[in-house]
């Protein structure tokens, strides 16, 4: 068995006692730029910029007070305050974990935010873009930094409300609104599994802090079903299968929004999630666990298929986003052998999926906002900056040798051949796959003929981008080595979530490692004879069933409005029927009636004196009679 | 002797009664009311003195103050009527209808 989690320390003073600064300052950003509106509109890109890399400072000092800890005390819990009285203190827990994802959220955030400034200046709501931006970042930084479910929950439900208003930022189109909404709808029922699993921990167990809930070493059905409703949580978050869909919809953001929410932090809050309970409801080698890694394993196929087919390079980037999680699924499926590798691929990804979203973002700044590969070709020698970082972005991905995709996601498919060999050469076979459509999308971009619209002028993006692409991209260069060898990360990490028996030694010619370079290698060359060497057309053929199939993301869609939305509109139907022929007609019929029998009835009421009199006068004998029959006169 | 009294009593109502069911003109309406209230009258002095008290007769009273406050306030809804419609029939007040 693993060694225990470290338990966790109050802790009070120092930076570690101010972490709390982290949330606050871009929640004050983005409180100021909302309520004060137009006022701001001149230096709010530059407060959300300087808000988001104050929470950076933050946390860097935080880390380096931990780091100053011994290892069995790198678990810091901040009480904040009584939230809900005898039931939740809200509180911080800074450990290995937690810190990890504040100082990728705000590095990569920061970063992120710089490059909005080039990215979005033409657009006449940059302000409200920054307010959202540092909404978000606030509440992803309270999902992470919480030490309880329900503070958890309330980040979690906070980053869905910024990924909403981010993906409809331009809501004037109304694929935007759309793609929102959708997104909106399905993390909901992602949401209800969440909340169903925080009910059940708190009925069963009696509280929702990580410091109380005791590591478990077998499951009951109680745990499985908490661990299973975490994990449609985990999956509505992340875009796993089944609640994928909404993913590649939502690139109708703004670029840097599908880097920051869609690709590095958001997205990831599923893996977070899994590992962060890992130890409570995911033991090693439990039921809960092998579903996560079934999913992981299941997503990582089918985003990379979608991958394959899509020429809105935005989208393909979602697909390969899909699959990358789906590896990180994967790893969090196997326990603590598994979790430093999905921990390091999220951080790894965090850097090189955000160096390919900001690049592709930059290539379309350059290209009048043209998301279509086939409209692009031959962007080598004019975005020479723009390529030189999406290209290390792309051998990072692929997992070229050194590059930091390569220990990661090498790190992940060794554990999972170890422990689950099926799934785990599924991920190899991913990786071909990945292989394929990350080289098609290089080849189309940036290798061939030019097939520009006429009206295209491309261009090297100014410095303001450039500059954080080159800084990500040197993440996507070294971070994974830096990581994985001797094992760094996953000792930073095993206060928090354990430790397994023997540690893993990184191999550089083991057979899984050996049969992935291959098939990416085949993979890249299949690529480049298809679109680097021959010609691409410039408008999309026709395609096999194959494609069709994954251009339209695997009838994922069509699965969806076959199961749901038909039935549910046809039960809408039922019920609106049912309301205006069955409630409406009793109230109405009631009232027509009445109002029917006491139309007739008024005719009574002649005007006649006489008559009344007549009245009074056979009722006073009816009744006069009345009573002398009953005999009482 | 009782009965006769109140045979008398009975048909006074029953002409009384008749007459406010048959006749048109308001006075006649009215006079035939006065009749009724005097039959009942009648049956009330009988019956106390039947009974040996007053208390029948006290009522004969209340009922005379009663008739004679609404034979005032009557004639004059009847006058004014009259005034404003040239008839005195009651069919034709009869607009306070459904």
């Amino acid at each position: 068995m693993e060694s225990h989690i470290a338990e966790i320390a109050q802790h009070t003073g120092g930076v570690i006692g101010l972490s709390w600064l982290m949330i606050a300052f871009p929640l004050v950003g983005a409180f100021v730029l909302l309520v004060f509106g137009r006022f701001t509109n001149r230096w709010g890109h530059l407060l959300g910029v300087a808000m988001s890399l104050a929470s950076f400072a933050v946390a860097v000092l935080a880390f380096f007070e931990l780091v100053g800890f011994g290892e069995e005390q790198r678990r810091r819990a901040v009480h904040l305050y009584e939230f809900i009285p005898g039931m939740v203190d809200m509180g911080l827990l800074i450990d290995p974990l937690s810190i990890s994802f504040a100082l990728l959220i705000t590095g990569v955030g920061s970063l992120i935010h710089i490059y909005s400034i080039g990215y979005m200046s033409h657009d006449e709501h940059r302000r409200r873009f920054f307010a959202y931006l540092n909404l978000f970042v606030a509440a992803m930084l309270l999902l992470v930094l919480a030490d309880n479910y329900v503070g958890l929950f309330i980040g979690w439900e906070g980053v869905g409300l910024a990924s909403y208003l981010l993906i409809g930022f331009w809501q004037f189109k109304p694929s935007a609104a759309v793609a929102a909404k959708k997104a909106f709808v399905v993390n909901r029922v992602g949401d209800f599994g969440l909340l169903v699993g925080m009910f059940l921990i708190w009925t069963t167990f009696g509280t929702l802090a990580f410091g109380e809930l005791q590591p478990i070493t077998s499951e009951n059905p109680t745990t499985l079903a908490i661990g299973l409703l975490l994990l449609l949580g985990a999956c509505g978050k992340s875009a796993q299968l089944p609640l994928q869909s909404w993913l590649l919809d939502a690139m109708e953001g703004p670029t840097p929004v599908s880097a920051l929410i869609h690709a590095a932090t958001m997205v990831t809050a599923g893996v977070y999630l899994v590992v962060r309970s890992g130890a409570f409801f995911f033991p090693e080698g439990s039921g809960a666990a092998l579903a996560v890694a079934i999913v992981g394993a299941a997503t990582l196929l089918a985003g990379a298929i979608i991958g394959c087919a899509k020429d809105d390079i935005k989208k393909g980037l979602a697909g390969s986003t899909m699959s990358q999680i789906g590896y990180m699924m994967l790893g969090a499926g196997l326990g603590p052998a598994g979790y430093a590798f999905a921990i390091g691929h999220l951080i790894t990804h965090g850097f090189f999926k955000a160096d390919l979203f900001l690049g592709a973002g930059s290539v379309m700044h350059g290209m009048n906002d043209e998301v279509d590969m086939r409209k692009y070709g031959g962007l080598r020698k004019l975005m020479p900056i723009t390529f030189a970082t999406f290209f290390i972005g792309y051998l990072a991905i692929i997992g070229f040798p050194l590059l930091s995709g390569y220990f990661t996601k090498d790190g992940i498919i060794e554990t999972a051949v170890h422990h689950q060999p099926i799934l785990g050469w599924l991920a190899v076979l991913g990786a071909g796959i990945t292989g394929f459509y990350m080289s098609r999308m290089v080849f189309m971009t940036f290798f061939g003929q030019k097939r520009w619209a006429d009206d295209a002028h491309p261009h090297e993006s100014p410095s303001v981008m450039t500059i954080p692409l080159m800084i990500l991209s040197l993440g996507a260069l070294g971070l994974g080595a830096y990581l994985v060898l001797s094992n760094r990360l996953l000792l930073f990490l095993a206060p928090a979530v354990g430790r397994p028996e023997e540690l893993p030694a990184f191999h550089f010619t083991s057979t899984p490692g050996l049969a992935t370079l291959a098939l990416v290698a085949v993979g890249a060359a299949f690529a480049w004879m298809r679109y680097g060497r021959a010609e691409v057309p410039s408008v999309q053929p026709r395609g096999s069933f194959l494609t069709t199939f994954a251009r339209r993301d695997l009838y994922g869609d069509a699965l969806n409005e076959s199961l749901f939305m038909r039935p549910g509109q046809w039960l809408t139907r039922l019920a609106v029927y049912f309301d205006n022929r069955g409630i409406d007609g009793i109230v109405n019929g009631l009232a027509a009636g009445i109002g029917g029998s006491s139309g007739r009835l008024r005719r009574i009421q002649t005007g006649f004196a006489r008559t009344y009199a007549l009245s009074i006068l056979i009722g006073a004998a009816l009744l006069t009679g009345a009573l002398l029959l009953v005999g009482n006169i | 002797m009782t009965t006769h009294y109140l045979i008398l009593s009975g048909l006074l109502f029953a002409i009384g009664a008749m007459g406010v069911l048959i006749r048109r003109n308001a006075i006649v309406v009215f006079m035939c009311v006065e009749l009724m209230l005097n039959a009942c009258n009648l049956a009330f002095v009988t019956f106390s003195r039947q009974v040996g008290n007053l208390e029948g007769q006290i009522i004969a009273f209340f009922v005379m103050v009663v008739a004679a406050a609404e034979v005032v306030v009557g004639l004059a809804i009847i006058v004014t009527i009259f005034r404003t419609r040239r008839s005195a029939s009651v069919d034709d007040a009869n607009l306070l209808k459904y």
